[in-house]
C-alpha cells in the first residue's frame, strides 16, 4: 500500500525489471523447480537405466545384458519396430486423407459430419482403448458380426483379429485423431488463394492436396507422427491386452523381466534399445527437417 | 435441394463414406457398451443373449474395490494436479516475461518427458523409489505422474502467459501494484483459461495412466485404470467394461467442454 505513489524514479525502475537482465536470478528461481521435478524424476532414471544396462554384478563394464537381451528377444525387437512402423505410417496416410477432405470438401454437410466424427477417440486413454478393441475385434466381436451380417465373410471364417492387427488396429484409432488435429490446423492456416488458383487451373482435388497441400504442412505431419511413434514404442496395455503373447512387443517383455523375473540388467538394455529405435525415428526427422529448409 | 438431386450418385458415395467411418469410430465404443450390460454373451450370438445390471452392482459393491479405486484416482490426480501446477505456473511466467539465457534448452528440457520413450523412466524410477520406501505410496505415484504432466502444464501455462497483453500489466506497475499484486490481479485472472486447460490436460492424464502406476504403485495403490487391467486380464470383460465406462465419462465431457478453456490464440501460442 505504501507503494501506491511512486515516486518519479520508480516508474522507470518498475518497468526493467519486467523483462530486463537484472531480474534475471528471480526467473532461475521461478523455473528451478520444474526443472528439478524433471531432472530427479526423468533425467535421473534415464541415467540409472544406461548404467544398470553396461554394469555387470561385478560393478564393470559390460555388453553381457544387450547379448542376452538381443538373443532372447530379436524377434520380438524386429516385431516392435515393424508394428509401430506399419502403425506410424497408417496414421500419416488416414491423418492426411481426414485433414484433406476436412480443407478441400466441397460439401460443408459432410465436412461438419466428419470434423464431429473424427475427433473422438482423442481423449480415450490406451487402456481403454486396449479394452475396446479387444471385445471389437474377437471373434464375437462387432466386426466379424458386421462383417457377417452384411454378407461380406462366411460365418466359419469369422477370426480374430487379436494379433500384430489387433495392436495395428488400436494405434491407429487412437493416435490418427491427434495427427489429423494437428494436420488439420495446420491445413487451415495456409492461404486459400494458392488452393483456388490451382483449382481454378483444373486440378483435382487429390492432386491440389498431394502437390500443393501436404509440401508446405510437412512439418507438423513429421512432429506429429514422431510424437506418435515414440508414444507407442512406449505404450504396455495395448500389447498387454491384445496380444501377450509371443512374438509381442519389447514393452511386454521389459514388464515380464521386472514383475517376474525382477531383471533389472536385461530390462534396462531392452530399454535403451526401444530409445535407440526411438532415436532413430528422431534422427529420420532431423534429416527431414533439414532437407526441408534447405529447400526452401 | 435440385443441386443435391441432380449429383445423388455422390451424395450417395459420400454417405456410404461417412457410415463407415461412423462405424469404425463408434463400433469399438458400442461393443464396449454392450459388454456393460451383458449378463451372458456367448459365441456366436450377436448381441448379448441377456441384458441387466448384476455387474454393475458387483463393480460398486463395497467388496467390488471400483469405488475405492476411482476415488484412489481422482486423488492421485487432484494431487498431481496441484504439484504440477504450483511448480508450472511460476516456470511458465518466468519464461513467457523474464529473460532466461538458455530459455530455447529449457523449454526443450520440458519436452523431453513426452519425447523419449516413457518405460527406461518408469521402471528405474520403481526401483529407487522401492529402496526409498516410496513404491505403493500414493506420493509415489503422484511424483511419477507429476513428472509428465509437468510438460504439458508449462507449455500451455508460458502459452497462456504470453497471450496476456503485457500493457496492461505495464499499466498497473505503472500505477504503483507491487510485481506480487500486479501478478495476482492482473496476469493470473488473465491467464486463467489456459491455466483451467491445462489443470484438466493434467487431471486427465493422471486419471488415465497406466505404465508408469503399473510399475511405482504396485501393490498397494490401485487406480482405476489398474482395476480396469486385471478385470480384463483375468477374463472379467463386464468388469472390465464398466470400468472402461467409468474412465471415458471425465475424457468425453473434457472433449465437449475443451474449446470453452483452450482458445485458439493459447492454442497458437504453445511452444513459441
Amino acid at each position: 500500500m505504501a507503494r501506491r505513489l511512486p515516486s518519479p524514479g520508480g516508474e522507470i525502475t518498475v518497468a526493467p525489471t519486467v523483462n530486463g537482465s537484472t531480474g534475471s536470478w528471480r526467473a532461475y528461481a521461478l523455473v528451478a523447480p520444474a526443472l528439478a521435478v524433471i531432472a530427479a524424476f526423468f533425467v535421473l532414471p534415464l541415467i540409472l537405466s544406461a548404467v544398470l544396462a553396461f554394469r555387470s554384478k561385478g560393478g564393470d563394464f559390460t555388453f553381457e545384458h544387450f547379448a542376452k537381451a538381443w538373443d532372447l528377444y530379436q524377434t520380438d525387437l524386429m516385431f516392435t519396430v515393424g508394428i509401430v512402423a506399419l502403425s506410424t505410417f497408417l496414421i500419416g496416410v488416414v491423418a492426411v486423407a481426414i485433414a484433406g477432405y476436412l480443407t478441400l470438401g466441397e460439401n460443408p454437410r459432410a465436412v461438419a459430419i466428419l470434423r464431429w466424427l473424427y475427433r473422438w477417440p482423442l481423449f480415450i486413454p490406451f487402456i481403454v482403448t486396449g479394452q475396446i478393441m479387444r471385445t471389437f475385434l474377437a471373434k464375437n466381436g462387432m466386426l466379424n458380426h458386421a462383417l457377417i451380417g452384411s454378407g461380406l465373410i462366411e460365418p466359419l471364417a469369422a477370426q480374430s483379429l487379436l494379433d500384430w492387427r489387433g495392436i495395428v488396429v488400436a494405434f491407429v484409432w487412437k493416435q490418427a485423431p491427434f495427427v489429423t488435429l494437428l494436420l488439420a490446423g495446420a491445413m487451415a492456416s495456409l492461404e486459400p488463394q494458392q488452393i483456388e488458383a490451382a483449382r481454378n487451373l483444373g486440378a483435382r482435388r487429390w492432386r491440389v492436396l498431394l502437390d500443393v497441400i501436404l509440401p508446405q504442412v510437412r512439418g507438423t505431419l513429421l512432429v506429429g507422427l514422431v510424437l506418435s511413434f515414440v508414444t507407442m514404442l512406449s505404450v504396455l496395455s495395448v500389447p498387454m491386452m491384445i496380444n501377450p503373447n509371443s512374438p509381442t512387443m519389447i514393452t511386454v517383455d521389459v514388464a515380464y523381466r521386472i514383475s517376474t523375473l525382477s531383471d533389472y540388467a536385461v530390462a534396462n538394455a531392452l530399454c535403451l534399445m526401444s530409445l535407440a529405435v526411438a532415436a532413430a525415428g528422431a534422427w529420420f526427422y532431423l534429416q527431414h527437417a533439414k532437407r526441408q529448409t534447405l529447400q526452401s | 435441394m435440385s443441386a443435391l438431386r441432380s449429383r445423388w450418385p455422390q451424395t450417395l458415395g459420400m454417405a456410404i463414406v461417412l457410415g463407415l467411418v461412423a462405424f469404425v469410430i463408434f463400433g469399438p465404443l458400442a461393443n464396449l457398451f454392450l459388454w456393460a450390460f451383458a449378463e451372458k454373451w456367448y459365441f456366436p450370438n450377436r448381441i448379448p443373449q441377456e441384458f441387466g445390471f448384476s455387474f454393475w452392482g458387483r463393480v460398486f459393491s463395497p467388496r467390488g474395490n471400483a469405488l475405492a479405486s476411482l476415488g484412489t484416482s481422482i486423488w492421485i490426480a487432484l494431487l498431481t494436479v496441484a504439484l504440477s501446477l504450483a511448480v508450472a505456473i511460476p516456470a511458465g511466467y518466468a519464461l513467457a516475461r523474464l529473460k532466461l539465457r538458455w530459455r530455447g534448452l529449457i523449454l526443450l528440457a520440458f519436452l523431453l518427458p513426452q519425447a523419449v520413450p516413457n518405460l527406461p523412466v518408469y521402471v528405474n524410477i520403481a526401483r529407487v523409489f522401492y529402496e526409498i520406501g516410496l513404491n505403493g505410496t500414493i506420493l509415489g505415484v503422484v511424483l511419477v505422474h507429476a513428472s509428465h504432466g509437468l510438460v504439458l502444464a508449462v507449455w500451455i501455462a508460458s502459452a497462456a502467459f504470453a497471450s496476456v497483453d503485457p500493457s496492461l500489466e505495464e499499466a498497473a506497475r505503472n500505477m504503483g501494484a507491487s510485481p506480487w499484486t500486479c501478478f495476482r490481479t492482473v496476469t493470473l485472472p488473465l491467464a486463467a483459461p489456459g491455466l483451467i486447460a491445462s489443470a484438466i490436460f493434467v487431471f486427465l492424464e493422471s486419471l488415465d495412466e497406466f505404465t508408469g502406476t503399473y510399475f511405482v504403485g504396485v501393490p498397494d495403490v490401485t487406480t482405476l485404470p489398474l482395476l480396469m487391467f486385471n478385470a480384463s486380464m483375468g477374463g472379467n470383460y463386464q468388469i472390465a467394461s464398466i470400468t472402461a465406462l467409468l474412465l471415458l465419462v471425465p475424457s468425453i465431457a473434457f472433449m465437449l467442454v475443451v474449446e470453452r478453456f483452450l482458445k485458439a490464440d493459447v492454442l497458437a501460442g504453445v511452444g513459441r
